[in-house]
């Protein structure tokens, strides 16, 4: 197909989204990442039955303690598509990557650097 | 077991505030199956906490342990040789266990991060009831296995009252009405004759009403 999305997108794969742990997500934003989205299969097409429907429940956590914590719980988010959906993947990625665009940078990566220099 | 839910974050920042290095310390019982103060709540816990505390510019130090029980002097005793190097610790553990904890190690605050709630059981994942409420003198074999004590608003022991409706209590449209399980159950049982006997008035100087209580046991003791 030889699509393009961002490059500023680090893909990390798993078995199935029901895989990633609210700590997962927690640690990247720790660790920097500006936002975190998971992208699972569609609901209901899910090959462990429920695995996407948590994926989704932990996003949600996430997205209340940012909320919590006053960062934009829109830095996590939850997308699903089909294995055969690329377009729709490289859609994704790219109005990800926009929206995180306009939201700026993680201000904890942002302050830890300036602790850090 | 004792089931516990999560303070509020803001509540949490609020106790920590003055203090640069914490302990975030967990319990791997009842609070773990409840999934309010388990070493994942723990890791998440400490990882908001360290995140608050990078976006506000503060420079804290956060560690996370959690302890095989925090009600037992032996777990406790686990962290003694590096309890002094924190300002101080946040309990992820029960009241019982936050206590516990304070007791062992008094030149350390030792700060709640959860609520704790009753005794009850696991409904279903993410529905926790309550069940007990160790009144210290069970008459389960008298209710055919249901406690009117926990589970009846008025505590009855001769129901039901006359604000049971299609088996609901009148406190909620949720609530079950002890008594109206009582009746089924025995029914099912085919005990209703001990429906009929009255319940003579219950002592409750084993409850709360007595002050804080003790169980010894000097055959086990050492």
């Amino acid at each position: 197909m030889r699509l393009t999305y961002p490059s500023n997108i680090r893909i990390i794969r798993v078995p199935c989204t029901g895989k990633v742990d609210v700590l997962h997500i927690m640690r990247a934003f720790e660790k920097g990442a500006d936002g975190v989205c998971a992208i699972g299969c569609l609901e209901g097409d899910c090959h462990f039955n429920s695995g996407n429907l948590r994926a989704r429940k932990r996003i949600e956590q996430v997205q209340e303690i940012l909320q919590n914590i006053g960062l934009e719980p829109e830095r996590a988010h939850m997308y699903n598509l089909s294995s055969a959906e690329g377009p729709l993947f490289a859609k994704y990625a790219t109005e990800f990557t926009e929206k995180i665009k306009e939201l700026g940078p993680n201000p904890v990566r942002v302050k830890n650097k300036q602790q850090a220099a | 077991m004792i089931v516990a839910d999560k303070k509020p974050i803001d509540e949490i920042i609020g106790q920590i505030k003055d203090y640069k290095n914490i302990l975030i310390l967990g319990c791997n019982e009842c609070v773990t199956v409840c999934e309010a103060g388990g070493k994942k709540e723990v890791g998440v816990l400490a990882s908001t906490l360290r995140m608050h505390a990078a976006k506000e510019g503060n420079d804290i130090k956060i560690d996370e342990k959690t302890l095989e029980r925090q009600c037992d002097p032996e777990y406790v005793e686990e962290i003694r040789d590096s309890v002094d190097q924190y300002d101080c610790i946040v309990s992820l553990a029960c009241g019982v266990g936050v206590q516990f904890t304070a007791e062992t190690y008094h030149g350390t605050p030792v700060y709640p991060g959860v609520n704790t709630c009753f005794m009850g059981a696991t409904e279903k994942r993410g529905l926790w009831v309550e069940r007990c409420q160790g009144c210290g003198q069970c008459i389960l074999a008298t209710t055919g296995g249901i406690c009117p004590v926990a589970r009846c608003a008025k505590r009855l022991f001769n129901g039901p009252c006359g604000g049971s409706t299609t088996g609901k209590c009148e406190i909620s449209k949720e609530t079950d009405c002890a008594w109206q399980l009582i009746v089924d159950r025995m029914k099912s049982l085919n005990t209703m004759d001990e429906f009929e006997k009255l319940s003579p008035i219950k002592d409750w100087s084993t409850d709360r009403a007595g002050g804080p209580r003790k169980v010894v046991r000097e055959d086990v003791q050492q």
